[in-house]
């Protein structure tokens, strides 16, 4: 099981993804103006500021070459976690819905949260249980959620919002306090709390392990189906 | 290109600058929304508004408004 964690200019947290990734399998690095994503069983765009978040949070990143091939991966059922910016990025990109805007206070925002795994169906989320409290970092200027009522009614009904911000801890103004949103098939989970800085006691937290943790029980399991 | 948030978007950053008015003796200052400006120079116009749709704005959670200038820049 090998995930690739994809580098962008201004990505920031892509060595304590890959340090987290190898907890629990191999990972590498892919850069970003690679079209091709060798043969990754999954892949991270991880947090940071891609492109110096110009024009908007991951609106220029999304035509990196890379991102062509991870749409390809995505379709073809792959799973894509997308932290942060990477969250981000994949909204730009079409990948998930909705957008990322400036949090509500308008400040940066560095501290730990609780968050609420609402979906444990998801191949990012099957480790957890329904309604487990998870203690994650979230460090970000634009963090808050927002689509339209209509949209978020379907994503509700369709357990989308995989993770909510326990009550009280929504630090941004997201809508219906989501912390971590997926596509319709799963298989595309972005987020804006950090796991891979929630993976080693030293820290505090070890939570953000389960995510990784899922991710393998997942591959490996599409990796039997497809042999 | 005038890119400006959505109409009914909580604008955190346009309800900054309406509070901050005031403090500096500005009264009566109402609906204030705080957008980008992007320039350029483009030789077909026509193709500004997918520029906006693909890349310039996020239609979603922004409206844009184009406004076209003839002549080349002084």
């Amino acid at each position: 099981m090998r995930f690739g964690v994809v580098r962008f200019p201004g990505s920031c947290d892509e060595v304590d993804a890959l340090l987290a990734c190898r907890r629990f399998g191999d990972a590498e690095v892919v850069w970003h103006r690679e079209r091709d994503l060798h043969a990754v069983d999954a892949v991270i765009l991880p947090g940071g500021f891609s492109y110096g978040d110009y024009l908007r949070v991951g609106a220029i990143a999304r035509f990196s070459p890379v991102m062509e091939a991870v749409t390809d991966f995505a379709r073809s059922g792959g799973p894509v976690l997308g932290i942060c910016n990477g969250f981000q990025v994949l909204c730009e990109a079409g990948l998930l819905p909705g957008a990322l805007l400036p949090n509500t206070g308008l400040r940066f925002l560095c501290r730990q949260v609780d968050v609420r795994v609402a979906n444990p169906d998801t191949p990012f989320t099957r480790a957890c249980a329904r309604d487990e409290r998870l203690s994650l970092p979230v460090k970000h200027g634009a963090g808050r959620f927002y689509a339209p009522d209509g949209a978020l009614d379907e994503l509700e009904a369709n357990g989308q919002i995989a993770l909510r911000y326990a009550e009280g801890h929504n630090p941004n103004g997201s809508v219906r306090d989501a912390a971590g949103v997926s596509n319709e098939a799963g298989n595309v989970l972005g987020l804006m709390p950090h796991p891979e800085h929630a993976t080693d006691g030293l820290t505090g937290s070890t939570d953000g392990g389960k995510l990784f943790g899922s991710v393998v029980e997942h591959a490996v399991e599409r990796a039997a189906v497809a042999a | 290109m005038l890119i400006r948030p959505k109409e009914g978007i909580l604008d955190p950053q346009g309800q900054a600058v309406e509070r901050a008015l005031p403090a500096l003796g500005f009264e009566g200052v109402e609906s204030v929304h705080v957008g980008r400006l992007v320039e350029l120079e483009v030789a077909d116009p026509g193709r500004v508004g997918e520029m906006c749709e693909q890349l310039l704005t996020n239609p979603l959670v922004e409206d844009y408004e184009v406004q076209v200038e003839d002549g080349a820049a002084a």
